[in-house]
């Protein structure tokens, strides 16, 4: 068993949900117990989805279970056939019906429906909602366009060059993070440089699409988590390659441009010669000054997390003080990419330590899921959303991508916009004791509903906070000055001082010993 | 009466009405749900949910919101081993309860909640918490109960934890009459509620679930309990176990409701006409006016409820005789028959009863009943409203404070808000 207080991901099925609600023509029929059915409203109220996702459940009851629940799911399978008229059928359990053992796939297939039966076998007490997202994806891709597939032996033939090249795009799925705004973008580039989208999956995707991914002359994966089994998959069989990079970020984006120019044998030179994104000028503007060896902590998904790093190093000039991901599939990607920055990789998928981590490293930035934005709200550190789990603000109304020169711009506003303005900085440092300038005072563009919370929080959850400890005894000076440093870094100057007193043995921290601390610690 | 005069003559009772009953899909919450308002309400309890991730995931997303303060809640989450007999499923709860109870000292009543996973399995949580309750009581007081979806539906939860901490309550010595009033209320509402029974001399009164686990009220023969909310079937039967008595009313929803509920206290305890008018006259006409606000967007507006919560009952009750709405289907996921047999005589004859769910079918009749007002869960409500469809979330009923006078207008406002919205836009 696990402690569990919040997770950053649900349960497989709800993986396959997502998949079921992206596609079109097909119907989910899930054996499951009523409670189950709250994962509709991820769709419909998260995502402000105007239709149910396509599931029907057997919400079978404790009574059910010393009769026919074997009985129960055909019947669901039956109807929701009958009602819904699906291309195809994909058929499974949620963790309660795993128990049950009723093989929804034998009962589908027994009914005899005259469409495809996709089991889907998700084992929900050791996996999670991106694994069941991929995994079912997967099932899909390997039911529709297997049968399509070449001999073993079959080398894929030089492109026809009277054609324009052609991929699909593959990953962006319901209820992903910014996947819509994703795809829109990305297909703009792409077609920018003369390449033609074949099939997008699953998002849009009918079964007949999926039967025609093998058509395509290479693959696009925008997101790996969901992404990259169906992708190898697509690879072996059909010999498509596929691309690498996943364009987050302005370097990244025009490393994919070149990526799929070469798979593509196009040009791509006329689309990276223009000036695409804000995102460069803007950084090195006198403005950005201030930006440089921000302290930046991210967490996320694999993917999301890892183009944030690159951004934040390169193309914002933050120092990345901490980098982790709740992916485990993807934890080798995350922690090689924490040791190109000289910093462990934090992966879990317990976001206490993650919270503790944060506290520990009092970055002046946190760049997270929702659930690192209210860790960093609790900590009074100024955050930023670039990762699922979703919540209703990550589908804004506007036009919000993360990928391609666009999503550049957007990652630029929305990562620095929170942050306080360089001069503005510099004041709030100078004039410390002016009273309505003082801790709690806000960045003037961040609304009153953010509240630093520091010595209330440091009060209230001693674990989380560094606080005197009962040997080393704060002189009424140094404990004054030391209200003068910046709220979102006094927690690590307290911390720092008090190593540093109690590493030469002294009991008292005066002013001295504040500044002598100081000095040892800079940077 | 509060009963607006047009109405009267439509207001014939339903009580021996049939009830149409389902059992097919169903689209509603299990009894964990009930968790996202009981870990708010009693401040020092914590509720550990043995069960899946599906669990964890079910109670943060239906709480609608990503967590604030550390909540007091938490699941412990079986895996792959603990299934396959590899870890003793006991030797593993106990590990997680000292890891939570080291790591939160001011927790003084654990729960430990049963779901469908430990429920198929079998894991005896009451074997648990007695185990539990040996190493960590009396400090501590561990209880169970289960708020899995293969037993309850929604709120069906909080009657399950109710009814686990009756046993619970103190043995009342004295030969004097108490009243408990069962069932969670906001905060504001127990205290509007606490001030009109001093002000009517009823009491000593008590409140279940209390605030903190070490407040529970003494109960005996001489204690007589009232339910404000209707979906506490197990509770009731566990404190007439323990001697209690019910005192039948209307639940104490809209200025009618409150009245009928607060009268039927006063005749237990024989409080005089005078007193009783003297003590309600003015929040009750302070109600009645807040009423009239909202009764001339309402009246004669066709309502259709989906089951979801149990007050889908008093809640139609309310809309019909206060507010002139026509109620058109009122489904319930469960009926109970004698706790509603006030209302049930309140209710309009012409509206459907449906009991259980259908969900497909019950989406093709209220299609065809094409009604101003659909009452539903969160599952249904953006869709339907796609459709051209206007709803409520029946969730908000539960979470926003809408029993007694002073929220008679609160709870009139939250069926007229949807249809005043769809007035105002014009995009």
């Amino acid at each position: 068993m696990q402690l569990t207080l919040w997770t950053y991901e649900g349960p497989p099925h709800v993986g396959a949900m997502r998949i079921a609600t992206a596609m079109k023509g097909v119907h989910y029929v899930l054996h499951a117990p009523q409670g189950d059915t709250y994962a509709d409203l991820l769709f419909t109220m998260i995502e402000r989805r105007d239709r149910r996702p396509p599931v029907t459940y057997t919400t079978f009851q404790a009574r059910d279970l010393g009769g026919d629940t074997a009985e129960l799911f055909k019947t669901a399978a039956r109807e929701a056939f009958e009602r819904f008229k699906p291309d195809a059928l994909m058929v499974g359990a949620s963790c309660t019906a795993e128990l049950i053992q009723d093989d929804p796939g034998g009962l589908a297939r027994a009914l005899q429906l005259p469409v495809p039966v996709v089991a889907l076998e998700l084992p929900a007490y050791q996996k999670k909602e991106n694994w069941g997202a991929g995994e079912t994806f997967y099932r899909m891709v390997r039911t529709f366009a297997g049968p399509h597939a070449p001999g073993a032996d079959w080398q894929r033939p030089p492109r026809d060059t009277s054609q324009a090249p052609r991929c699909n795009i593959l990953g962006p799925t319901a209820l992903g993070f910014r996947h819509r705004d994703d795809l829109q973008e990305i297909t703009k580039l792409l077609g920018a440089i003369g390449i033609e989208v074949n099939v997008v999956a699953p998002l849009g995707a009918t079964p007949a699409d999926l039967a025609r991914l093998g058509e395509a002359d290479f693959n696009v994966v925008l997101y790996p988590e969901i992404a990259r089994t169906a992708t190898d998959w697509l690879t072996r069989t059909f010999k498509q390659p596929a691309t690498k990079t996943v364009p987050i970020g302005v370097g990244a984006t025009r490393e994919f441009i070149e990526e799929v120019a070469a798979l593509a044998g196009v040009d791509s030179s006329l689309l990276l010669s223009t000036d695409a994104s804000r995102l460069p000028w803007y950084s090195r503007s006198v403005d950005s000054t201030y930006l440089t060896g921000k302290r930046v902590f991210i967490f996320g998904d694999a993917t999301h997390a890892i183009a944030a790093a690159r951004i934040a190093t390169e193309e914002l000039g933050f120092a990345v003080v901490g980098l982790g991901t709740y992916s485990r599939e993807l934890g080798r990607e995350v922690r090689e990419a924490a040791n190109s920055y000289g910093i462990e990789a934090l992966v879990t998928d317990d976001y206490l330590e993650v919270e503790s981590a944060v506290a520990g490293l009092s970055p002046e930035l946190v760049l997270g899921t929702q659930m690192e934005r209210h860790i960093a709200k609790r900590l009074g550190i100024p955050s930023a959303v670039i990762s699922a789990p979703v919540h209703v603000q990550d589908f804004p109304a506007r036009y919000s991508p993360q990928m391609g020169f666009e999503g550049a711009n957007v990652i630029f506003d929305s990562w620095v916009h929170p942050l306080m303005m360089g001069l503005e900085e510099h004041l709030l440092a100078m004039f410390r004791e002016d009273f309505e300038f003082n801790d709690a005072a806000l960045p003037s563009h961040v609304d009153r509903g953010f509240t630093p919370l520091e010595d209330e929080a440091a009060a209230a959850s001693p674990p989380l906070f560094f606080r005197s400890g009962d040997k080393l005894a704060w002189h009424e000076d140094a404990e004054r000055e030391l209200q003068k440093i910046p709220f979102f870094v006094r927690g690590k100057a307290r911390r720092n001082t008090e190593g540093f007193a109690s590493e030469r043995g002294l009991t008292t921290i005066t002013l001295e010993t504040l500044y002598d601390a100081k000095s040892h610690y800079s940077r | 009466m509060t009963v607006h005069p047009a109405l009267a003559r439509s207001v014939q009772g339903c009580s021996d009405a049939p009830v149409l009953k389902e059992r097919g899909q169903r689209e509603v919450f299990c009894g964990l749900t009930g968790i996202v308002w009981l870990h708010r309400k009693v401040q020092d309890a914590f509720f550990l949910v043995v069960g899946s991730r599906t669990c964890a995931h079910l109670i943060q997303s239906a709480a609608g919101v990503m967590i604030f303060a550390e909540p007091r809640f938490a699941t412990a989450i079986m895996e792959e081993r603990d299934l396959a007999g590899l870890a003793d499923a006991h030797e593993e709860l106990d590990r997680i309860v000292g890891q939570l109870l080291e790591r939160r000292p001011d927790i003084k009543l654990l729960f430990l909640v049963g779901s469908c996973p430990s429920e198929v399995i079998k894991l005896d949580l009451s074997r648990a918490a007695a185990r539990l309750s040996a190493t960590y009581g009396p400090s501590v007081r561990i209880l169970n109960y289960s708020g899995s979806g293969i037993e309850t539906t929604f709120t069906q939860g909080e009657d399950a934890c109710l009814a686990a901490l009756v046993p619970e309550l103190p043995k009342a010595d004295g030969s004097e009459a108490s009243l408990i009033v069962v069932g969670a209320l906001a905060d504001v509402v127990e205290d509007q509620f606490r001030r009109l029974f001093d002000a009517l001399g009823i009491g000593p009164i008590a409140f279940l679930p209390p605030r903190c686990s070490t407040e529970l009220p003494a109960i005996g023969p001489r204690t007589r309990y009232l339910l404000a909310q209707p979906f506490l079937g197990d509770t009731a039967r566990a404190l007439e176990e323990r001697g209690a008595k019910h005192v039948a009313a209307p639940f104490p929803l809209g200025a009618e409701g409150t009245t009928q509920w607060l009268r039927a206290a006063a005749t237990a305890w024989k409080i005089d006409d005078q007193t009783f008018e003297a003590a309600i006259a003015a929040p009750r006409n302070r109600a009645q006016r807040a009423l009239e606000r909202h009764r001339f967007r309402l009246f004669g507006k066709r309502i259709f409820f989906f089951p979801d919560s149990q007050l889908e009952v008093p809640l139609a009750r309310f809309v019909a005789r206060e507010l002139g709405m026509r109620p058109i289907e009122i489904g319930s996921p469960y009926l109970h028959r004698r706790h509603l047999a006030a209302e049930l005589d309140l209710l309009p004859s012409d509206a459907v009863l449906s009991e259980g769910q259908d969900i497909e079918k019950q989406l093709d009749r209220c299609r065809t009943a094409a009604p101003d007002l659909v009452v539903c869960g969160l599952g249904l409500a953006n869709p339907l409203e796609a459709e051209g469809i206007t709803t409520k979330w029946s969730i908000e009923l539960l979470f926003t404070p809408i029993q007694g006078y002073e929220q008679a207008g609160d709870l009139a406002e939250l069926f007229a808000r949807p249809l005043v919205r769809r007035t105002r836009l014009e995009v």
